[in-house]
């Protein structure tokens, strides 16, 4: 029997990359293999798809999922800027980044608050598992107070919740979700292609190496256990045909389901089984966050939700066509337009 | 030939009654900073420019938004010298912090106009003193209270207009032009000049000797700019698509210089440069990293404090071989330093710019002619070699403004160096039979590039500033290591004799070479006129990029004896050519300067004298 394939025709070993390098089990893993369900499932074009990362167990993981798409690993919590540049230069990229909680929030902290206040288009992964991985085991910034690691001892600060940081800096589309939970992160990780502009989701992943103990919020066995989905969510594909019309929000009646459309058309349903949560009320994200993280509860589905604002690009008023594929005759000015300003000089 | 007798060739002394100075004395305005004296200043320097007079502002500002001292010193020179002058004549001293020290600088035969109202002591005996009713003058005019103090520097203007011999016609056409041609702003100030002139003349009897005279079309067809528009205008011509930056003086108007120009790229449906205003330096250099790689031509335009920040991610562009362009407009360090004094002290750092084993490519233009020039060419040379390029401007280069021939237009075509796109990958896989993205197959270091959205499946390669192999596929063998970055070294080491090469002024027979670089060069040119006056023949080399081209060695061979002189504290270049040089440079002495100002020709030949035992 041939290979199942996808609306490109493509396999979904055509989506892989190479082997990965992380210990087995890592959390990290699981997400670069919903990457590629995703991917697959959605037939995106690797050939115009950009995968960043910065430095740490997560942000290597970009070489583990679609090698067919050209990749930049860049320093250390600064791929928001590299993202930035990039999708300015070539406005109808799709980009994918990878990061870490180390990555994103500390050393990349600032960056990332700027890069969903610019609204560069790109989904934003964050692989959070509360401790550094590749420097064996510091604590994050997202560590629980209180939770007690081999050789750094108790952490008493309290955590930074970025998916709080994310909305707080003008995101309009926040998720949170855990990485053993394939189905929610696929979903997820779908509707978040779709978006206009920034979507940011924040994968608690556990590092089986350094931070896998009952103490853990980010370990397996916590997150099994106190995980509460939002919503049972359902996506539905339009066909990958990115639009750039205003994205309409579906009907919300009082009651069980809100419908939310994707500017391709697509459409996530949100069913709501554990609170009630509506993602496109904003103090109710706070509120809903600010709950969670007293009770060390984490909260998953989409969090938050808004009428995505101009892009980047968008912002700045440029031309549809890429700015990399501009030829000669846009890039330098004819000899009359240098003589005429000489002569304002003179 | 005596020191005062070559002085006197050159920089003219007020000397005895009568005698009449024309074109050559220098005026400083002493005011304070926020004042609007910008405009009247500009005003100055336009109007003799307009005359025919060959001139040259220069700024001397404070690291404050209003109220601590500025001085702006207008030189004039018929023989064309535009380097700062070591003395002003004439001083408008409109700020009574430092009047008293304005005046004490003046030399004999010196001119002060002073506001009348200070009742100001007339302690010198050997210059002479103009008190011109400023508030009275500026009351009368009935000014809108909320622009007089902006006005109020229309005074000086008026009465140096006077004085000196400008016209009122000349100087109702420079503030046409200091206004983009806006006649209201234009006449408000006007008429304050206006009115000032006309008191001069009838209450003021000249006793001086300092005259303007109209050179006519002597700068005909000559342009007055700023390094940074120029530097602005040349990267617009260069193709720049995206631009991110921080602000910082003095590199902020370079970038303020591309936004205002931008609509020259105007394409039928929107911009073709994106400018963004990053949230640090960090960030800055982060975007253009990213741009350059998926095949903008980008830039950023910062100084010392942001060049510091940058330095991790221009190691990460310079192994990783990806081009964008760095223009640092140098102000003075270390840390905040004088933030609003000249400098050019950065170009060891930035040459070596980030850890390990990394060697920049630095591009040192000396004229607003130049930073057009490298403007555009930075990024054909940041293309063609695949790797980050700096621009080493300065303060007194970028933000002063300066004459120039009006630029040239690019006389090659933009060259985007190896960059394969769907259909040239197609026919390199099918000549070479394959296509890895670090791999040397035409012998010159310079590998071939695919951006982001190459629409062909074996387009894609991952871009990492970890250790790979020529297929880009990381690797922590040894062997890869050194072969990548030793072809890195060559291509880095070819380019020596492909960039912009030195100028030399060079006659075998003479056996002093004086060998520098960037904005020094009108001081040096002068410097040389007075040695040469004092019987001190000097040949002369300006080095305009880094690495060093071969004949900068060659140079220093030749000449029985070197001096380098350069704008920085620890004689930079000195210790990069010693660097580069396998024999000794016993013969070459450093003589650095590195005060924050300016290099003046008075200094060059004093430097230089002294050292040849004169
Ligand atoms: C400028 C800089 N400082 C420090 C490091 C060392 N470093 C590498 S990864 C890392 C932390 C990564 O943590 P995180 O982002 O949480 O990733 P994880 O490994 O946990 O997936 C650090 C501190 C570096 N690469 N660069
Ligand atoms: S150290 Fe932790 S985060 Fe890193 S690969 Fe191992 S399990 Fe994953
Ligand atoms: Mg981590």
């Amino acid at each position: 029997m041939p290979p199942k394939t996808n609306t490109l025709g493509l396999t979904r070993e055509d989506y892989k990359g190479s082997k990965s390098t992380l210990c087995p089990g890592c959390g990290h893993d699981s997400i670069s293999n919903q990457i590629i369900s995703m991917a697959y499932d959605l037939g995106l074009n690797q050939h115009n798809l950009i995968k960043l990362s910065g430095i740490g167990c997560s942000s290597k993981t970009p070489a583990y999922f679609m090698g067919r798409a050209h990749a930049f690993n860049a320093v250390h919590g600064r791929m928001p800027s590299v993202a930035t540049g990039a999708t300015l230069a070539n406005r109808n990229l799709l980009a994918i980044g990878v990061s870490g909680d180390g990555d994103t929030g500390s050393i990349g902290m600032g960056q990332f608050k700027h890069l969903v206040r610019r609204n560069v288009p790109m989904v934003y992964i964050i692989e959070n598992n509360g401790v550094y991985g590749l420097t064996k085991g510091q604590f994050s910034a997202t560590a629980d107070s209180g939770q007690e690691l081999k050789y750094y001892g108790r952490n008493e600060l309290p955590p930074i919740d970025l998916a709080l940081e994310a909305i707080i800096g003008g995101c309009t589309f926040v998720a949170r979700s855990f990485s053993g939970d394939a189905k929610q992160v696929q979903t997820l990780l779908k509707a978040a292609m779709s978006h206009h502009g920034t979507a940011v989701v924040d994968i608690i992943s556990p590092c089986v190496t350094f931070n896998n103990h009952e103490t853990s919020s980010k370990s397996y066995d916590y997150g099994k256990q106190n995980e509460v989905a939002l919503h049972e969510i359902d996506f539905m594909p339009s066909g990958y045909v990115p639009e750039r019309e205003e994205i309409t929000v579906g009907e919300y009646a009082e009651g069980e389901m809100i419908s939310v459309t994707m500017h391709d058309g697509s459409v996530i349903r949100l069913k709501k089984v554990g609170p009630d949560h509506d993602p496109r009320n904003r103090a109710q994200a706070f509120q809903l966050l600010e709950r969670a993280q007293m009770e060390q509860l984490f909260v998953t589905g989409l969090l938050y939700y808004e009428e995505p604002r101009p892009t980047l690009a968008e912002s700045l008023y440029l031309t549809q066509t890429p700015l990399a594929q501009l030829g000669e005759e846009h890039l330098r000015p004819s000899r009359q337009v240098l003589d005429d300003i000489m002569k304002d000089y003179m | 030939m005596g020191l005062m007798d070559i002085q006197a060739s050159t920089q003219t002394k007020a000397t005895a009654n009568g005698q009449r100075i024309v074109n050559n004395f220098a005026i400083t305005a002493a005011t304070r900073n926020g004042t609007g004296s910008q405009t009247s200043n500009n005003v100055l320097v336009l109007s003799l420019f307009k005359m025919g007079i060959p001139v040259n502002g220069k700024n001397l500002f404070p690291s404050n938004i209003k109220g601590l001292p500025t001085w702006y010193t207008i030189r004039a020179n018929k023989h064309g010298y535009t380097a700062r002058p070591a003395q002003a004549e004439i001083a408008v001293a409109l700020n009574t912090d430092t009047a008293a020290e304005d005046i004490q600088k003046l030399p004999p035969g010196g001119v002060v106009i002073i506001p009348q109202e200070w009742n100001w002591t007339k302690s010198r005996e050997d210059i002479v003193y103009y008190e011109i009713p400023v508030d009275p003058l500026v009351k009368e005019a009935g000014i809108n209270p909320d622009l007089r103090e902006r006005v109020a520097n229309m005074v000086y203007v008026g009465a140096v207009a006077q004085l000196f011999d400008i016209s009122l016609d000349i100087i109702w056409q420079a503030l046409l032009q200091n206004f983009n041609g806006k006649e209201k702003p234009a006449k408000i100030n006007f008429d304050m000049a206006k009115r000032a002139y006309e008191w001069t003349a009838q209450n003021i009897v000249k006793r001086d000797p300092y005259h303007f005279e109209p050179m006519p079309d002597n700068n005909k067809g000559k342009i007055i700019i700023t390094g940074n528009e120029s530097a602005a205008l040349g990267s617009l011509f260069g193709g720049v698509t995206v631009v991110a930056w921080y602000p910082i003086t003095p590199a902020t108007s370079l970038a303020d210089g591309i936004l205002e120009y931008q609509h020259i790229r105007k394409a039928a449906d929107g911009n073709t440069v994106a400018i963004t205003q990053a949230e640090d330096e960090i960030s800055a250099i982060g975007a253009i990293v990213g741009a350059g790689w998926a095949g903008a031509r980008a830039m950023t335009s910062t100084s010392g404090p942001g060049i510091s920040l940058m330095a991790e991610f221009t190691g990460l562009a310079y192994f990783a071989e990806i081009p964008c362009v760095i223009w640092d407009v140098t102000r003075i360090g270390p840390s905040t330093g004088m933030p609003t004094r000249t400098s050019q002290g950065d170009i060891l750092f930035i040459h070596f710019l980030s850890h390990g084993d990394t060697r920049q490519i630095v591009l040192l233009p000396s004229s607003v002619a130049e930073c057009f020039e490298f403007g555009w060419r930075a990024f054909d040379i940041s293309e063609q070699f695949q790797t980050p390029v700096f621009v080493a401007s300065d303060l007194d280069l970028g933000m002063n403004n300066w004459m120039s021939e009006p630029f040239a237009y690019p006389d090659q075509p933009i060259n985007r160096g190896k960059m394969l796109d769907k259909a040239k990958l197609e026919q390199f896989i099918a000549d070479h039979g394959e296509w890895y993205r670090y791999r040397d197959y035409d012998g010159d270091g310079v590998g071939y590039r695919t951006v982001p959205g190459t629409d062909h499946p074996r387009a894609a390669y991952f871009t990492r500033g970890t250790s790979h192999s020529d297929k880009a596929i990381y690797s922590e063998r040894s062997e890869d290591w050194v072969q990548n970055l030793s072809r890195i070294q060559r291509k880095i080491n070819s380019a020596r004799n492909l960039l912009p090469q030195p100028i030399v002024d060079q006659d075998p027979a003479k056996k002093i070479g004086i060998l520098s670089f960037g904005s020094n060069d009108p001081a040096i040119l002068e410097g040389r006129d007075m040695l040469a006056a004092a019987g001190i023949q000097t040949n002369y080399m300006r080095v305009r990029a880094l690495p060093l081209a071969d004949s900068v060695a060659e140079f220093v061979r030749t000449h029985e004896r070197v001096y380098v002189l350069e704008n920085n504290f620890d004689g930079q270049l000195a210790q990069i050519v010693r660097m580069e040089m396998s024999e000794s440079t016993e013969h070459m002495a450093s003589v650095p300067l590195g005060d924050g100002l300016p290099m003046t020709a008075q200094w060059v030949f004093e430097q230089v004298s002294k050292r040849e035992g004169k």
